[in-house]
């Protein structure tokens, strides 16, 4: 291998020249692949029932564990009050709301978000550091190792590198006129308000939070992608309210996105100089449609949380 | 001044659900609903002690208004007034209820009627049920009644009402659509399971 290394290096670096361009795709703004048409089915996990009761199979229910209670079982790694599965519906398994078995099989991918090529390990950090807006857990952790596997299990069979259709959350068109932040309130009274509560704190049992806060302390921070509004929208429209997926308009499902992302959440922790507006400058002026560090009525979007 | 007249709300609470309010046709609701507010099981009416104030006093103004249907209910809804209402529902959500564990999607799922509960039926766009109905169905808030330990004939019957559109008082149709999606057979399995559920034991 060693006496290879040279030769393949050398190769690599030769190849430009008469290569077809290597397109580098941006896993912070995934091309979104259409939905399919309800009569044909998207790809299938593995059932539940067919994971073998070995070393194998109990770590992918480790992972399946952290992934439905992240707070229980990776509490040392959650800053506030959500779970993987509120944002992956059905454990990770739902097509077209950014299952972890079109995710996975991506992977090692380049992402603009941080300007370099993630592994998966990584990526899952990033959700913890972003979406869960904790501490990552260390990329050879026994949390990252669990979801890992889990994720793993969940691809079985799925090709490697090739976009698999209801992968992310489908892309919806910006209404004309952009968001409607009245609209938006009237949607999120009407649709949204009895499961994630009037002021968007969700709902608790004890100590844990059976309907997520959509915005506040206990939400995903500034960093997460579920902040910007096209992104939200994609989610929305295609699986909210819970169980009625598809039941809101795109542009409905824009301005309450909007709405939703309109009101302060825990701060963006790649904060540059204390400055929000440095900030947007770097991390939120080209990432899709978002108001952090804009004005709504007045008040400055991404102070975070006083 | 304010304590007083709660007092004597929570006490005319308790007077009207054993004796019946001031109007005879809103009879006692002990009758049907047990002493304990447990409800009667075998005969289908169900458990209200615990349940919050709040799905309580709604779902008898919508009996009221026929937004939920149930002829036995209806003319006693009708017969009180809003502060009975207000006294009653108070009362019934301090009653205390058994403690029924808080089993959460991470723990196994066999039988069918576990498995809808717990991993729900996603390709009919079924979600769990403990997502809204709160870990183990101990219910959340006041729009998600708790479903652990509550009669399964009782639970049958709602399930079956939202799919035939006789009972059409829930938000935004979420339960319409969920029952409109399940089989006979679903029914019944996950109503079992519900009802089967054991309060902890304390030691």
């Amino acid at each position: 291998m060693r006496a290879l290394l040279p030769t393949l290096l050398a190769l690599a670096m030769a190849a430009p020249a008469h290569a077809a361009k290597i397109a580098m795709e941006d896993q912070s703004q995934i091309a979104p692949t259409p939905a399919k048409p309800d009569s044909e089915t998207y790809f299938q996990p593995p059932r539940e029932q067919d994971l073998p009761d070995d070393a194998f199979g109990q770590l992918v229910q480790q992972g399946r564990a952290i992934f439905i209670n992240t707070r229980k079982y990776a509490g040392d790694h959650v800053g506030n009050g959500m779970n993987c599965t509120n944002c992956h519906l059905d454990q990770g398994r739902k097509a077209n709301s950014a299952p972890m078995w079109a995710a996975y099989p991506m992977y090692p991918a380049y992402r603009k978000k941080n300007n370099k090529v993630n592994s998966y390990a990584e990526r899952i950090q990033g959700c913890f550091q972003f979406s869960m807006n904790g501490k990552p857990p260390a990329a050879d952790s026994q949390v990252i190792s669990a979801l890992s596997a889990y994720s793993y299990w969940l691809s079985t069979g799925a090709p490697v590198g090739k976009t698999l259709p209801g992968r992310m959350y489908p892309a919806i068109e910006e209404p004309a006129g952009g968001y409607d932040l009245a609209r938006g309130k009237q949607v999120y009274a009407e649709q949204c308000a009895v499961c994630h509560g009037d002021n968007g704190q969700g709902q608790k049992v004890g100590n844990d939070y059976a309907m997520p806060p959509l915005w506040g302390k206990d939400s995903y921070n500034w960093g997460a992608g579920m902040h910007r509004i096209n992104t939200a929208a994609g989610f929305i429209k295609a699986n909210m309210p819970l169980g009625k997926g598809g039941a809101l308009s795109d542009a409905d499902a824009w301005h309450v996105a909007a709405y939703m992302n309109s009101h302060e959440r825990p701060q963006d922790p790649r904060l540059v100089d204390g400055s929000v507006e440095k900030t947007r400058d770097r991390y939120h002026a080209n990432d899709g449609v978002n108001l952090y560090g804009k004005a709504v009525n007045g008040v400055l979007l991404g102070q975070g949380i006083q | 001044m304010l304590m007083l007249s709660l007092q004597s709300q929570a006490a005319d609470g308790q007077k009207i659900y054993t004796q019946g309010a001031a109007n005879p046709a809103a009879m006692a609701c002990a009758t049907c609903h047990g002493a304990d507010g447990m409800g009667l099981a075998a005969t289908g009416f169900p458990r209200l002690a615990g349940l919050p104030a709040g799905y309580l006093s709604k779902q008898i103004r919508d009996f009221r208004s026929g937004a939920r249907s149930n002829p036995v209910m209806q003319p006693i809804a009708a017969a009180l007034n809003d502060e009975e209402l207000e006294a009653i529902t108070a009362m019934l959500a301090s009653l205390p209820a058994p403690a029924y564990p808080l089993v959460d999607r991470a723990q196994a799922a066999e039988g069918a009627g576990a498995i809808l509960a717990l991993r729900g039926a996603w390709e009919r766009n079924v979600p769990e049920c403990v997502t809204c109905h709160g870990p183990g169905g101990t219910g959340v808030g006041k729009a998600f009644p708790p479903l652990a330990g509550q009669s399964a004939l009782y639970l049958k019957s709602q399930l079956e009402a939202w799919r035939k559109g006789t009972r059409q008082n829930d938000p935004n149709d979420l339960m319409g659509s969920i029952a409109r999606a399940l089989t006979d057979a679903e029914i019944q399995a996950v109503t079992e399971y519900f009802a089967s559920l054991s309060p902890e034991v304390t030691p």
